[in-house]
């Protein structure tokens, strides 16, 4: 085979030889074979030296080859591949077979013949390590095909002998990642070549070089990753390795058995050097811990994040890894974290002063001391120390994770943990407190642990201080002093960074809901009532008074006998707070007094029902209207939709729904409006002026879908289809009304067929929806379909027209959850009278700090917009960093804005707001649509419709007084 | 056999002085050269009349290599090398020369100036000494001469402390110094490589103890200062000017800051701005978190801390003050000390090893009464405390590092001989190799195995390894070759050269047998029977007929005639040469059991 391609590329080449002396035919030839191989070609015999032939490739390389002159190209280098004895020239050759076969569209099976032929008679060893790279890219384009696949491992499998670590490297990936992972497949062609391919990648566990060491451990965890089912003989193997010289190998080597620890954790192993068994995953963490003392900091990282998800350990193994036995002097001493559980429980804590504990106690056996543990013990601890701060995120990180699958764990490195946020690397203690916060569940913080935690709220960090905060939350404690320190470092910190206001006041709120009987005994002290003496009425608009009050009117939300001890001004405050800060302070039932909260709360049954229900019937109401006639329907829906908004700015949990539901009708509503304009009884010419009300509300229609489809979280493809049908029942308006409006039939045929396609892709996209829509605008549509293509504009514009007001109102299905993003601008405040002065010509940073609720992927879609007083827009892009992720499903913007302008005369106010990008080719329809279908209709689209771009503004604007001054000359 | 030796002298079973002579492959190297504390007298250096009674030092030594700048490693080196006389290289990384003399000088002035000693080293010979030194990098390999070699690796222990690997040959010594496993808040941790060393000499100051967490250690040593800063008290915190002064120091600062404390923190003499500056600039040899915000602001400038002045003693109120020396036996320190002892709200915290015998000492081990200079008594009525915040490797570290460098024997030096016992047994134990802990002037004699590097060609190597089967690393391989010891080194050529490059001719060696058949046949047929019978037998071998009436089996050849006397018994002349040694032996036992009979 090899020879006969041999001679046929040969043939070509000669005739291009031949050609090349008369300059007339060799355009002839060109015309004939692909121009590409053949330039190449003649470049190639041009090149006198290996080094110019070299160049040649290297320019070649640079171009991209189509897919049907790949084949000829091919063949052209394997041509000079074999007539080559400059080894480099070679390899760039080989180098480029492995490009060639990459190309799209292009199936290399024609050329693996050829391949695997030009590694018979190769010496250099880097040709040969380059070749069989080839056959990888190639085996990786042929993966359907096992018969090649097998070749392809037969063929690695005889140059495993090589003596080059890289040929042995690459044939062990190759191996990795082309061997047979099917058992009953193996045993098939067993015959041919394929002897057990996990033995024959073992077999290079010990090989000299580390190189190939690594490469047969990674192609083992390839072969694992494809679903190959990995021997549990490895395993010692794989132990062996641990110990090896090089750090990349045992890197490998930990991974790998933690793979295995995760296939087999229950089988039993030996210990070596006595009689007893353990279970494979708990000697496989043992292994694994003691890797975290390893030399090199990158087995240790790997090791500790490892570490983290082998939560199958039976406990005992996992809370030695917190064990470290202090002696001094061979006297057995306590720990500072033992001696301080030990104050606690006998209730002598607090003054810290008694030192005399420290001093170490008991003698030690010396034959009992172990100081090099095998296995887990003190890992963490060790871990927790380590001098790259890599290591210890990652050992922080798998302490979260093993507490969050075990409370009794979880009690137990609390104090590691608690240890950690006085680390010295900021990122340290930031993982360390959001770890802290995501096994709160589980632990209560004992008061010496507290005092710790809260020592931190001092920290000059801003991140530190508000996920301390957000810890607080969350946060279980003890006993009322507990809370009363809680209290006072919060206030502490309030005076200290009063911005810090709305996140002291929230963590107050929980601390009060968590803990109303701790709180109660505190009550007199901080209202500071007196029995016999009424003490002054403390200032209403103290920060620090209105956090005492919220963690107050939170207790007694659940404590009734709370409210007892209140003096007056209490409860006229409480009233006060209710209404200003409703979402800090909770309805009260007070006594002597009319319930101040809403009508709901006497009753304790949830919230949701009897309102969720309003909104259901009042859209049943709605959507059993068939008929879109009338003007009882007008009015009907402008009630609904009074009557959703009202609803969604009284239950915060329905706003989302109601506000979706609202926007929708709203559409409907207006598109309605739009059909029953009287312009369309009248003759084109005369109302110019009247349809200004009909394209306002198309244009209207089309933002509102636009919002609709991207402001809300939680969006379903039914619901996408509902919207994007009301977008083409829009754009189907804005048709008419151009048709009706503009004169000539020119414009109309480039509108209507714009129009046509998106019906097309409309239908591509939701395919699969459309049963669903009966006798909706679209289905009507599509059933006319083929009259539409064919007919005129005009016709076209006639049948919308009707099947428009004929087209039934879509039932739109509400998802489970639905919210609105929603942005609140925190700071600037807007409140400032005094004007931000600035050289004009020069720029000011302004301070932008904005929390983001539901916005998905807030990097890539959240704008600030500055709007100048003379129109001028600016758009600014926030950096990734600047956003961060308190909690799920919230953000928060902190960030920087420069401003500039030329000088102003006096000062004005600017608007900052924030903005919702949106491009509807990330239409979230995307994600549910199989890939394919998705692709071919976006090749199919025009471009136009692909990248509708656009903002929608969704915060408060908040204006800022700013005063560019002259420049001073 | 070959063999290493150590002879401490000074640091056997002992702490201070450090100074340990280890000779290796004919090559004398002097580790460290540190003075006492404890003593006054003539013990506070070692004793280099060990070394040599009369003659210059430096035809003794072949090189001295300094761990790191504390003057229990570096004391005596001005005296060493300038009036004891040692002119040959000592090496020290770059901040060790930097900060050496600094407390060389200090060290001169407080023995002279203060105590009046005459016969002491003088400012001079201490710059004359640091001429000598040779600065080395981190990772360096430095050659000494063609077959001594030093590298230094990270030991963590003060900055630019090292640990130093010396290397002849294949033999191989690692000298730990002081080192510390646990990172700090101003260095990182030691480190070094698996580089099996033939002898680890390891410091063992902590030999038997297990330290907690240093966040632990850290808390409560905030915790103390800041209480009695709060209650009006003063805290005497006893330093070496280096060092762990400057771990405190950032460890203070950044406390201050955070709690927004405003008792003033002093800092005692003007070795501070000095050691600072070059604390500043080494910024390389300090811990991730320095290295990397000092961008932003070296973490050396204090903010917080200000420069100590005598009168403020004095002063009303609380304040901290570190102040030199660290074990209280001179100086500032024992000044401020004698002020403050009388009054219980003030407190000193030890925060390092006490040597006996210095005041630190005493008082830690709870003495409450003192005798000072000149009969006076001291009361000590404030608070002691002890903050182990010595840069040493525990009990835990120490085997870390043996286990990290898997050395083939180990030394303990620098630690007290009841607690090296214990760590002795425990190295013995668990890593089952030997341990050494001799005390001074007592000499360890360690055998080493080394193995021996043969050059071979690369076209034997290629040739010898294309035989056989595949290369495989459990089982020795043979090889043939000439080994031809030349000149101090080691070659292995194949034959052709060995005889080329010796100019000989190449001799054969033949050994011949005859063998003796009973076969009444003729010369041919008996030839022929025995062609037959060896064919059948050694089937992989080619054998051949000749048409001159003899066989060869491979290179042998079998030639028969009939005996001269009885023409009944044929003689089998076996001719090989001694290559095919094997195969002729065998061939002629084979031959001499006869030919089988029944073929005809």
């Amino acid at each position: 085979m090899a020879a006969h391609l041999k001679k046929r590329v040969y043939e070509e080449f000669t005739k291009v030889v031949q050609q090349q002396h008369e300059d007339l035919s060799s355009k002839k030839l060109r015309l004939t074979k692909p121009s590409k191989s053949a330039a190449l070609h003649v470049d190639l015999c041009k090149a006198t030296s290996p080094a110019d032939a070299l160049q040649y490739l290297l320019q070649f390389a640079r171009k991209p080859v189509e897919v049907e002159s790949v084949e000829g190209v091919v063949r052209i280098l394997l041509e000079h591949y074999y007539k080559e004895n400059d080894a480099s020239v070679r390899l760039k050759i080989a180098s480029l077979l492995g490009l060639l076969s990459k190309t799209a569209g292009f199936s290399p099976d024609c050329i693996m013949d050829d391949a695997i032929n030009t590694l018979q008679n190769e010496k250099s060893h880097q040709v040969l390590a380059q070749l069989l790279d080839t056959l990888l890219v190639i085996g990786t384009k042929l993966t359907e095909n096992p018969s090649v696949r097998m070749r392809l491992v037969e063929v690695a499998c005889k140059h495993l002998t090589d003596s080059s670590h890289g040929v042995r490297n690459k044939c062990l990936q190759l191996i990795g990642c082309l061997g047979p992972v099917e058992k009953g497949v193996a045993k098939e062609i067993e015959s041919q070549a394929a002897k057990d391919v996990q033995k024959i990648i073992g077999d290079h566990f010990n090989d000299q070089d580390p190189r190939v060491r690594t490469a047969a451990i990674k192609a083992m965890l390839q072969l694992h990753e494809r679903g190959l089912k990995l021997q549990q003989a490895i395993y010692s193997q794989a132990c062996k390795l641990l110990a090896d010289d090089y750090e990349q190998v045992r890197s490998a080597a930990v991974q790998l058995i933690w793979v295995l620890s995760q296939l087999y954790p229950e089988s039993i192993v030996p210990i070596p050097s006595s009689n007893e068994e353990i279970r494979l995953v708990d000697d496989a963490f043992g292994k694994i811990c003691h890797m975290v003392s390893d030399g090199s900091w990158v087995v240790r990282v790997q090791a500790a994040k490892l570490l983290g998800s082998m939560q199958q350990v039976s406990s005992h193994f996992l809370e030695q890894t917190l064990d470290k036995k202090l002696m001094s002097d061979l006297r057995r001493k306590r720990t500072a974290h033992e001696r301080a559980k030990e104050l606690y429980s006998s209730g002598e804590f607090s003054s810290g002063r008694k030192w005399g504990d420290d001093a170490p106690k008991e003698e030690i056996d010396t034959g009992a001391v172990n100081l090099i543990e095998s296995g887990a013990c003190g890992a963490f601890v060790h871990g927790l120390e380590d001098e790259m701060y890599e290591v210890r995120i990652a050992a922080v990180e798998a302490l979260c994770m093993l507490a969050q699958s075990s409370p009794s764990f979880a009690e137990k490195c609390l104090d590691f943990l608690v240890d950690m946020f006085n680390d010295e690397i900021e990122e340290v203690r930031l993982q360390s407190i959001h770890t802290m916060r995501k096994i709160s569940n589980n632990i209560t913080l004992r008061e010496d642990q507290l005092d710790t935690v809260l020592a931190v709220l001092e920290d000059s960090s801003r991140d530190i201080r508000e996920a301390l905060h957000e810890l607080l939350c969350c946060t279980n404690v003890s006993t009322k002093e507990g809370i009363h320190l809680a209290l006072v470092e919060l206030l502490k910190n309030l005076t200290k960074y009063p911005t810090d206001r709305e996140s002291i006041w929230k963590c107050l709120k929980f601390l009060g809901s968590r803990h109303p009987t701790l709180v109660l005994p505190l009550v007199p002290e901080l209202l500071s009532t007196h029995p016999f003496f009424d003490t002054p009425e403390p200032d209403m608009d103290d920060p620090a008074y209105i956090a005492v009050l919220v963690l107050i009117f939170n207790a007694a939300k659940s404590c009734p006998t709370m409210p007892a001890l209140f003096s007056d001004h209490t409860f006229r405050h409480y009233a006060y707070l209710r209404d200003s800060l409703s979402h800090l302070v909770p309805p009260l039932r007070l006594p002597g007094r009319k319930l101040v909260s809403s009508p709901v709360s006497p009753s304790i049954t949830p919230h949701e029902d009897p309102s969720q229900q309003f909104l259901h019937q009042s859209l049943e109401r709605v959507y059993n209207l068939q008929h879109l006639d009338p003007q009882g329907i007008q009015e009907l829906l402008e009630f609904t939709i009074r009557d959703l908004q009202r609803l969604g700015e009284l239950q915060s949990e329905l706003a989302g729904m109601a506000d979706f539901t609202a926007t929708y009708l709203q559409c409907q509503l207006l598109l309605i409006k739009a059909l029953q304009e009287k312009l369309w009884n009248v003759a084109a010419p005369l109302y110019l002026k009247q349809n200004a009300l009909a394209s306002a509300a198309a244009k209207q229609i089309l933002e509102e879908t636009y919002k609709m489809e991207f402001m809300y979280s939680g969006v379903e493809s039914r619901q996408v289809v509902i919207i994007h049908h009301m977008r083409l029942q829009a754009k189907a308006l804005q048709l008419i009304v151009t048709a009706r409006t503009t004169r000539g039939v020119e414009p109309l045929f480039g509108m209507c067929e714009k129009f046509l396609q998106e019906v097309d892709s409309f239908q591509r996209c939701f395919i699969s929806e459309l049963p669903h829509m009966q006798g909706s605008f679209v289905d009507k549509l599509l059933d006319l379909m083929p009259r539409l293509v064919t007919s005129k504009p005009s016709e076209v514009v006639k049948i919308l027209q009707t099947t428009l007001r004929q087209s039934t109102f879509l039932h739109l299905p509400l998802p489970e959850q639905l919210h609105r993003a929603t942005a609140n601008i925190i700071e600037p405040t807007g409140e400032s009278d005094n004007p931000l002065r600035f050289t004009s010509g020069l720029v000011v940073a302004l301070d932008v700090d904005a929390t983001l609720e539901h916005v998905q992927d807030p990097q890539g879609t959240v704008k600030v917009q500055v709007l100048y007083p003379d129109g001028q827009a600016q758009l600014i892009h926030p950096k990734p960093a600047d956003f961060r992720n308190p909690g799920p499903g919230r953000h928060r913007l902190i960030t920087q804005v420069y401003l500039s302008h030329t000088a102003w005369t006096e000062p004005c106010q600017i608007e900052v707001r924030l903005l919702l990008a949106y491009n509807s080719n990330r239409s979230k329809a995307s994600a549910k649509i199989p890939k394919s279908t998705w692709s071919e209709s976006l090749e199919a689209l025009p471009q136009s419709e692909n990248g509708i771009e656009g903002t929608i503004p969704f915060s408060k604007p908040v204006k800022v007084y700013i005063m560019p001054k002259p420049a001073r000359r | 056999m070959p063999e290493i030796k150590v002879t401490p002298l000074g640091a056997g079973q002992d702490v201070g002085r450090s100074c340990i002579l280890v000779s290796i492959a004919g090559k004398n190297v002097m580790l460290d050269c540190g003075m006492h504390m404890g003593y006054n007298d003539d013990r506070r250096f070692p004793d280099f009349s060990y070394i040599t009674q009369n003659g210059r030092l430096t035809d003794f030594l072949d090189c001295v290599i300094i761990s790191h700048f504390h003057l229990d490693h570096c004391g005596a080196l001005p005296y060493f090398s300038e009036m004891v006389g040692y002119d040959g290289p000592i090496y020290m990384t770059h901040p060790t020369k930097a900060i050496c003399p600094i407390l060389l000088e200090d060290y001169r002035k407080i023995t002279v100036d203060k105590k009046g000693e005459t016969n002491f080293f003088t400012s001079q010979m201490i710059k004359d000494c640091m001429k000598k030194v040779v600065a080395v990098h981190l990772h360096q390999t430095v050659q000494v001469d063609e077959e001594l070699e030093i590298k230094a690796y990270y030991a963590g222990h003060v900055l630019g402390a090292a640990m130093f690997q010396i290397k002849v040959g294949c033999e191989s010594v690692v000298y730990t110094g002081d080192y510390n496993m646990t990172p700090d808040r101003h260095l990182g941790a030691a480190w070094i490589d698996k580089c099996r060393p033939d002898l680890l000499i390891s410091e063992s100051t902590y030999a038997t103890t297990i330290r907690d967490s240093k966040r632990c250690r850290e808390r409560d040593f905030l915790k103390k200062v800041h209480e009695t800063v709060e209650r009006g008290g003063k805290v005497l915190i006893p330093v070496f000017a280096l060092g762990r002064a400057q771990e405190l120091c950032i460890l203070l600062e950044t406390f201050w800051e955070r709690m927004n404390l405003k008792a003033p923190i002093y800092f005692s003499t003007g070795l501070t701005e000095k050691a600072n500056h070059y604390y500043k600039l080494f910024i390389t040899w300090t811990n991730q978190k320095i290295r990397k915000t000092f961008v932003q602001r070296n973490m050396f400038e204090f903010k917080h801390i200000k420069a100590f002045d005598r009168a403020f003693a004095d002063n009303p109120g609380p304040m901290v003050v570190f102040a030199t020396p660290g074990m209280l036996h001179a100086g500032q320190s024992l000044q401020i000390f004698r002020k403050w002892a009388g009054n219980e709200k003030n407190m000193v915290i030890m925060p390092g090893y006490c040597v006996q015998g210095t005041v630190g000492h005493k008082i830690l081990s709870g003495q409450r009464k003192l005798e000072m200079e000149g009969r006076q008594i001291l009361e000590v009525k404030m608070q002691v405390e002890y903050m182990s915040f010595s840069a040493h490797a525990d009990a835990k570290g120490i085997m870390q590092l043996i286990r990290q460098a898997e050395p083939r024997n180990v030394l303990l030096v620098h630690g007290e001989a009841k607690k090296m016992e214990f760590l002795k047994q425990k190295i013995e134990q668990e890593f089952h190799v030997s341990c050494y802990m001799p005390a001074n002037g007592e000499t360890t004699t360690i055998f080493t195995n080394p193995s021996i590097p043969v050059d071979i060609s690369l076209g034997l190597l290629k040739r010898e390894t294309a035989i056989g089967l595949l290369p495989d690393v459990k089982k020795p391989k043979l090889m043939h070759g000439t080994l031809i010891m030349k000149d101090n080194s080691f070659r292995l050529v194949s034959p052709e050269q060995a005889l080329k490059e010796l100019g000989l001719a190449e001799h054969q060696l033949r050994f011949t047998c005859r063998v003796h058949i009973q076969d009444p046949r003729k010369e041919h047929e008996t030839v022929l029977r025995v062609y037959n019978h060896l064919k059948g037998v050694l089937k992989d071998y080619s054998v051949q007929h000749l048409p001159d009436g003899s066989i060869t089996v491979e290179s042998i050849l079998i030639q028969a005639t009939a005996h001269s006397e009885d023409q009944g018994t044929k003689v089998l002349l076996v001719s090989w040469t001694y290559q095919d040694e094997e195969l002729g032996s065998y061939l002629t036992a084979l031959l001499k059991k006869g030919l089988p009979q029944s073929s005809s």
